[in-house]
């Protein structure tokens, strides 16, 4: 994928009745970088930097104001119709919040087929069963679970269950947008592991959006660091840990808690 | 550490803190020992469901209009605080014992002024004049870092940045300098550039103040930086606490071993895959029988399931207490192994 000059603004307006445009705010300002085939590429930042915006645009979840998003040579950015929906086969997301992506009133099965219903591929009960059970064996799940609602999963489990929708049609490329924020200490590394596996087993290229430094590091072979709408740095992961060269960058670093003591009185 | 014969500024012996609900008893504090000493920083470290908020506000009694059943003892300078009247715990809270909580946004009252709501916790603890109390509040914002205290006093927290109310909100709980601030997760909802301003800010107050904090979250790295001591809870009990450096080198416990390997560091090689912990945290309704961590320990025997583990001071360290029923030799073997295994991954890089 190849992110060219990508601009979105959102329009702020004063008024009631006659709404008129009272400026801009730049959540993504003129962002260019390639995504490579196969590769982890990490987007971090902090809230408000654009990252989530980034990612919508490149889903085409939104319509950027300018630039471009090829994936796989075309133009994805002014794709309508049945075109669309070819190209959204190959990109799927996975999201943040586990808890309000997952339709409570629909079962873990119908949630994890629906891919395959909007997409109208195996038709037959039968197979379509089939898939689904081998996606939630696939991902960790109980295939057994299969007539199970979300509320019966815990945190790490609905990922699971994220995952495996995501994971339904075959993507090329996925993107993941805080995969593991809202999930407990001891899940998050069930949930990087399982995603890591998935990539090297399907071939699969990952973008994984994170405002966690370490997580990124863990998972990514480039890194892209993002501050107010823009790319400040983009390098590979040693590179980027090891000499970051953009003073927001080793902010960023500096900042993350455990890498120093503050406590002087115990410096032993 | 304390001399013998001191007294620590806050003991809480055996704390149990149960909640009834629809779905039977929760147990959320299941027995609970620790102390903070002078001036000292105690970090306490579990996951969402180990206890650790419900422990933190039962201190200041604010779990009793939840229709709690506690039992145990919270000694603050002598006092038993679980034996005090609302009245009385009043007086306290604020005054000698501070809290500040996650979310800054929820915390103040969006229509008052935040210069308003500082002034209202002086004034309810001392018998000063309103303009005394603002010279106060001025005095305060400007100790937190808040530029321009004179004018910012007149702001609505809807004026502040979420780092900014939660400077605030310190502001407020230093307002009558506390001897005790517990500080449930408080940069959990902040960037990480202004959790390192918060963390720093927290540190110099303590240290000018001279006052002891318990700090509770779910992030090792933030107890790493601050923390004298660390306590480890997971479903409702303290399973190892020791000094940080000891707890964070020389781990006893092998839910302390999972916390430590599943997160992946800065400062450490990188390695292929994480070790996870296995499985989910437990309900705290129905906990597992015998060891609370059996299900998802990887060291667990068959009599694990029926003996309860208590936490037991280590020969070597008697501050050093871990609730474990492996030998002692089994474990220090067991996190050596573990080291090790996760040596050749550092050569590769």
């Amino acid at each position: 994928m190849e992110v060219r000059d990508l601009e979105k603004h959102f329009p702020l307006t004063r008024g009631v009745m006659l709404a008129r445009r009272a400026g801009a705010v730049k959540a993504v300002d003129g962002v260019s970088f390639d995504v490579r085939r196969g590769e982890t590429l990490g987007i971090v930042g902090e809230t408000g930097c654009g990252k989530s915006t980034t990612a919508r645009l490149m889903m085409r979840l939104l319509e950027p104001t300018a630039g471009t998003v090829r994936f796989e040579r075309e133009d994805i950015t002014r794709l309508r119709g049945s075109r669309l929906k070819a190209v959204r086969r190959e990109l799927q997301m996975v999201f943040q919040d586990p808890y309000s992506s997952l339709n409570p009133r629909k079962t873990v099965g119908s949630i994890v087929a629906e891919p395959f219903a909007i997409h109208g591929l195996y038709g037959d009960r039968g197979e379509r069963r089939e898939k689904v059970t081998e996606l939630m064996d696939r991902v960790g799940l109980n295939p057994e679970h299969y007539n199970r609602y979300p509320h019966e999963f815990s945190g790490g489990q609905r990922q699971r269950i994220g995952v495996a929708r995501a994971l339904a049609l075959g993507p090329k490329l996925l993107i993941a947008d805080e995969p593991v924020s809202a999930l407990d200490v001891s899940i998050q590394a069930q949930v990087l592991n399982l995603l890591r596996e998935c990539q090297r087993e399907m071939g699969l290229t990952l973008v994984l959006i994170s405002h966690d430094l370490s997580v990124v590091r863990h998972m990514c072979d480039r890194v892209a660091v993002m501050y107010e709408g823009k790319i400040v740095e983009l390098a590979e992961n040693e590179a980027l840990y090891g000499e970051p060269s953009h003073p927001y960058t080793k902010e960023l670093l500096a900042a993350v808690p455990g890498t120093r003591r503050r406590h002087g009185d115990r410096a032993a | 550490m304390n001399d013998a014969t001191e007294l620590p500024l806050l003991r809480v012996e055996d704390l149990r803190v149960e909640f009834p609900t629809e779905d039977g008893v929760v147990k959320a504090v299941d027995g609970i020992t620790y102390e903070v000493g002078r001036g000292r920083t105690l970090g306490v470290v579990g996951e969402s469901g180990s206890g650790k908020t419900v422990a933190a506000m039962t201190v200041l009694g604010l779990t009793r209009m939840q229709g709690a059943r506690i039992t145990g003892r919270v000694v603050f300078e002598g006092v038993d605080l679980l034996g005090l009247d609302e009245a009385a715990l009043r007086r306290i809270r604020g005054n000698d014992v501070s809290m500040i909580f996650q979310d800054p946004s929820t915390a103040l009252h969006p229509l008052y002024k935040v210069g308003a709501q500082i002034v209202e916790a002086v004034r309810a603890h001392r018998d000063v004049s309103k303009a005394q109390a603002r010279r106060r509040t001025i005095e305060l914002l400007g100790l937190v870092g808040i530029p321009d205290p004179g004018r910012r006093v007149e702001d609505y927290p809807h004026e502040f940045s979420g780092g900014m109310r939660q400077r605030a909100m310190i502001a407020m709980a230093l307002a009558n300098e506390p001897k005790l601030l517990i500080a449930d997760e408080p940069t959990t909802a902040l960037d990480v550039t202004v959790q390192a301003q918060i963390l720093a800010l927290l540190e110099r107050l303590r240290g000018e103040l001279g006052m002891a904090v318990m700090i509770v979250t779910h992030d090792i790295g933030v107890v790493a930086e601050m923390a004298d001591e660390i306590a480890v809870m997971y479903a409702g009990r303290i399973v190892e606490t020791a000094a940080t450096e000891t707890l964070l080198e020389r781990p006893e416990h092998p839910y302390t071993w999972g916390l430590l390997r599943s997160i992946p560091r800065l400062d450490g090689p990188r390695v292929e895959r994480l070790d996870p912990i296995p499985g989910s945290p437990p309900s705290l309704i129905d906990p597992p029988s015998g060891c609370h961590f059996h299900p998802r320990c990887a060291y667990a025997q068959p009599d694990h399931a029926r003996i309860d583990p208590e936490l037991r001071s280590l020969a070597a360290d008697p501050s050093h207490r871990v609730a474990c029923l492996l030998e002692e030799q089994e474990r220090r073997r067991l996190w050596t192994e573990l080291q090790a295994a996760r040596a050749p991954a550092e050569a590769r890089h």
